[in-house]
């Protein structure tokens, strides 16, 4: 069973008006230390980065910022929900997100990835919340990178409301799981992206969340998704620097992979090697 | 009068706007938003923007996250 997915010629990532030539997006949080994450950005090749919105810690005024380890001219930086449980405050922290965003002037002041959660434990999205915050940013003028389930369908209707992507979770985010549903994933790309079904090969789908392993965001690109995104599989591995420097060829084995189209899997042997001009007996011949 | 920023209940002076308060924390050169009684109040009005009794202040920054 293979995707049977038309290929885009064009190797840029094109996401949200935006252009890239990496397909990798990292997050920001988690990291021993500033130095290191800096140093692990640079290595995991990424173009885009996610940050979170917080409150000002208003007494500790001789902390260093996260901005002092970013270079906003190099990285285009997205802002997340992360932590809402409400459609609501969903919609409040993007537009806390966006101002921020637009005094630093970064191209990253007109996107948002939005999560709404369902769950503190399983931190699982909550479809309905998900989806009218979705209308309502939509509504205001951003570009919205949608945190969602695997679950196709719903991965249409956020795209039926304006999505500009919809970033499908492999697992649980930073269980480390990997692509716990391959098949979904799949069948989820083929909703979005084959005409047939009413898709449109060039919407970005990227898969979000889970990633443990180098291995698990090569499948997601070999399944044919646009770019992955992934924050805790670098920033809590042994070597966050290798890791990273690991997950970005993992994610350029996996695209190159899926634009060179996998052969389908098999019951039984092939053999590689010619049967005629042998000089022993095959057994039963 | 007293406002609630970030959650801590603080008293100020009559006729103290936005900027008066991002300049008490020592924030005004820094990236943050503004947000009182959840509604964005934008940094081109931060000037004018005067605080009232009760108000509900969020001053927001960016952090690590994924």
């Amino acid at each position: 069973m293979t995707p049977q997915l038309q290929v885009s010629s064009d190797s840029l990532l094109t996401l949200g008006g935006h252009t890239f030539a990496s397909r990798l997006i990292v997050g920001t949080g988690k990291y021993e230390s500033y130095e290191i994450m800096q140093e692990a950005l640079d290595a995991s090749g990424a173009e885009v980065v996610t940050v979170a919105v917080r409150r000002e810690r208003l007494l500790d005024d001789n902390g260093r910022s996260l901005f002092d380890f970013i270079d906003t001219d190099r990285y285009t930086i997205l802002p997340n929900t992360a932590g809402c449980f409400t459609a609501d405050d969903a919609v409040r922290v993007a537009r806390l997100g966006r101002e921020i965003l637009q005094q630093m002037a970064n191209p990253g002041q007109d996107w948002v990835k939005l999560e709404v959660l369902g769950d503190p434990q399983t931190l699982l999205p909550d479809p309905m919340g998900t989806l009218e915050a979705c209308q309502t940013l939509v509504g205001d003028g951003f570009r919205v990178l949608c945190y969602s389930t695997d679950d196709p369908v719903m991965a249409v209707r956020l795209r039926d409301a304006g999505a500009t992507s919809v970033m499908p979770a492999g697992s649980p985010i930073g269980s480390g799981r990997g692509i716990a549903n391959p098949a979904a994933i799949t069948i989820l790309l083929e909703m979005l992206k084959d005409p047939a079904r009413g898709g449109e090969p060039d919407y970005p789908v990227i898969v979000d969340a889970g990633v443990g392993a180098p291995s698990d965001v090569t499948t997601a690109m070999e399944l044919g998704a646009d770019g992955v995104l992934l924050n805790t599989g670098i920033a809590h591995a042994r070597d966050p620097v290798q890791m990273a420097r690991a997950m970005k060829a993992a994610c350029e084995a996996g695209y190159l992979g899926f634009r060179a189209g996998r052969i389908p899997k098999r019951m039984y042997a092939t053999a590689s090697s010619p049967w005629a001009g042998l000089i022993s007996p095959i057994p039963g011949e | 009068m007293r406002i609630t920023v970030n959650g801590e209940s603080i008293g100020l002076e009559d006729r103290y706007t936005v900027l008066d308060l991002i300049e008490r924390y020592h924030l005004a050169d820094q990236p943050c938003a503004v947000e009182i009684n959840r509604q964005l109040v934008p940094k081109a009005h931060h000037r004018e923007h005067r605080l009232t009794e009760g108000d509900e202040v969020e001053i927001v920054t960016l952090v690590g996250g994924g």
